[in-house]
């Protein structure tokens, strides 16, 4: 008959660590969650300054708000195990704390905790993308989501190094001036004529590549007035540093006064630029691109356009 | 090998190594072309004068074929292969720009829009003034042999086309800098400088030839098509 396990050392029982680090770990997490939501939270970027922006905050401050309880109970634990369990002097022999193999609750607990997170978090971003339409980013030339009613038009071209903003709905015209009406809905129509570049409106919450011969579809609706930084958020070349430039938010009648007086003010340039597309193929420009190439003449730079590439050229 | 031996060839080759690299940032990556001062001889409250030149090739870089800008001196009246100009703040500056290239259309038709100048205006030598004789303001590089480069400087909203060359029956520009005797137009234009600050400024028609899509080599190199206005108090 085999012999019964001895009974543990009389007079000490083991506490209960798990209960402990529970009472220190759940204020701790309330209390940050808390701060994270009403004080810290309306401070996060990229602000509230549209639609976008402020689902995009809100996801920022959910994300947070999960992440925070986990990144404390690791803190606490790691904190709780070195001093509860540190060498002490005159404790003899160092020996291992109880297996926690075959411990089903831990178990149990460690996989539904972290499958309620993760498939909680996966559900959240795919319903955050829907809504508000496209969640700013650029949707491609098919939008799979729309916002309602008539959104404003508004063109994005990217060129080396340089943005400039076309407004179909206003006669065509273009400008560097890149400015909203507060409460309606954008549809941004990004493109470029060159290389890649990507239009990022960072107070608006909009990011979306600009392509060549691509039209990258963004939404976003502003809700205050005010300005905002666009900057080109992909490596485009020697002055991509310096491709940013500065847009305003305004009321919606000032919008229409601003966008009425630009269309008058710009009807001269307007009419030498071509008819308003998705995109553009300035390297098949007609008229004097052609004649140049039929009277063999070179143009600047050697002939860039028309086909009298340099051999060189790939 | 000896330990001496082995020290030896392991600190050459350390030296040797950044030495190599000490040259590639020095001569690579931080040149740059000099300065032209328009400073040191101006008078508060006057106005500067500037003369600029675009040639389609030059013969002071290791780039002939690149096309290039050239910078008339202040102090010594003679060309100079830079894009780097030093100006004064809150002042006026009197650009006269020879364009000895010939013409191209605008990757972007906007860009024939003459911005950011006084008036929003330009002239250029041989051609109508303008509506009422007060300038032009619109060169449609689409239809008439109109633009050849663009001197623009985004941060500050200015513009200008400058016109294409259109066979005069002058000799043309073979060597840069241009002769004034060879085929080339005038453009003037003024323009008041902000505070101070370094506000890149650069060519819209890409003519970086022999580059993809254009706008390498001369256009993203500076003392070529692009370069600074080092506007200084």
């Amino acid at each position: 008959m085999a012999a019964a396990p001895q009974a543990p050392a009389a007079g000490r029982a083991e506490p209960s660590h798990g209960l402990r680090i529970a009472l220190i770990w759940l204020p701790l997490a309330l209390a940050a969650d808390l701060v994270i939501w009403f004080v810290w939270g309306p401070h996060l970027p990229p602000g509230d300054m549209s639609n976008t922006a402020a689902s995009q905050q809100f996801d920022i401050k959910v994300m947070s708000v999960m992440a925070a309880p986990v990144v404390l109970a690791v803190l606490v634990y790691s904190g709780y195990a070195m001093i509860t369990w540190r060498p002490r002097a005159g404790a003899g022999e160092d020996e291992d704390g109880p297996p926690i193999e075959g411990n089903s609750r831990v178990q149990f607990s460690w996989i539904a905790i972290t499958s309620v997170l993760v498939l909680s978090l996966f559900v959240f971003g795919w319903v955050e993308l829907v809504s508000p339409p496209g969640a700013g980013a650029g949707e491609g030339p098919s939008a799979l989501w729309k916002p309602g009613g008539t959104p404003l038009q508004v063109q994005v071209i990217g060129q080396q190094w340089l943005f400039t903003y076309r407004y179909p709905q206003y006669g065509g015209f273009e400008t560097t001036d890149l400015v909203l009406p507060a409460g309606q809905s954008v549809q941004f129509n990004v493109t470029s004529l060159d290389v890649i570049h990507s239009f990022w409106a960072y107070q608006l919450g909009v990011k979306a590549d600009a392509n060549p011969q691509v039209n990258n579809i963004a939404y976003t609706t502003p809700e205050h007035t005010g300005g905002f930084t666009v900057r080109c958020a992909e490596l485009c070349g020697l002055w991509h540093g310096a491709m940013y430039d500065y847009g305003r938010v305004v009321p919606v009648a000032a919008f229409q006064s601003w966008a009425h007086a630009t269309e008058t003010s710009m009807a001269k340039i307007t009419r030498t630029l071509p008819r308003y597309a998705l995109v553009y193929y300035p390297n098949e420009i007609a008229g004097l691109a052609k004649f140049y190439y039929e009277a063999g003449l070179p143009g600047a730079g050697g002939g860039f356009y028309g086909n009298q590439y340099y051999p060189n050229e790939p | 090998m000896s330990v001496l031996a082995r020290a030896v060839t392991l600190t050459v080759a350390f030296l040797a190594v950044v030495g190599i690299a000490f040259f590639v940032v020095i001569h690579l990556f931080l040149a740059e072309p000099p300065t032209v001062d328009f400073t040191a001889s101006h008078a508060a409250g006057q106005p500067v004068s500037m003369t600029i030149m675009a040639d389609p090739v030059n013969d002071v870089s290791n780039h002939p074929d690149w096309v290039s800008y050239f910078v008339k001196s202040p102090q010594t009246g003679q060309w100079v292969h830079s894009t780097i100009w030093q100006l004064p703040a809150h002042a006026r500056i009197n650009v006269t720009a020879y364009q000895f290239d010939t013409c191209d259309p605008l990757r972007n038709q906007f860009n024939g829009r003459v911005a950011g100048t006084v008036g929003n205006v330009m002239t250029v030598s041989g051609e109508a003034a303008g509506v009422n004789g007060k300038g032009i303001s619109v060169v449609n590089s689409d239809t008439t042999c109109g633009v050849a480069h663009t001197f623009s400087v985004p941060e500050l909203g200015i513009n200008v086309p400058l016109a294409g060359e259109t066979y005069t029956g002058k000799n043309e520009c073979t060597q840069g800098p241009c002769a004034i005797s060879t085929a080339h137009t005038t453009t003037t234009f003024s323009f008041i400088t902000p505070g101070p600050g370094d506000y890149r400024w650069q060519c819209f028609i890409p003519c970086g030839l022999a580059s993809v899509d254009g706008n390498g080599h001369a256009m993203s190199t500076i003392g070529f098509m692009t370069g600074y206005l080092d506007v200084v108090s």
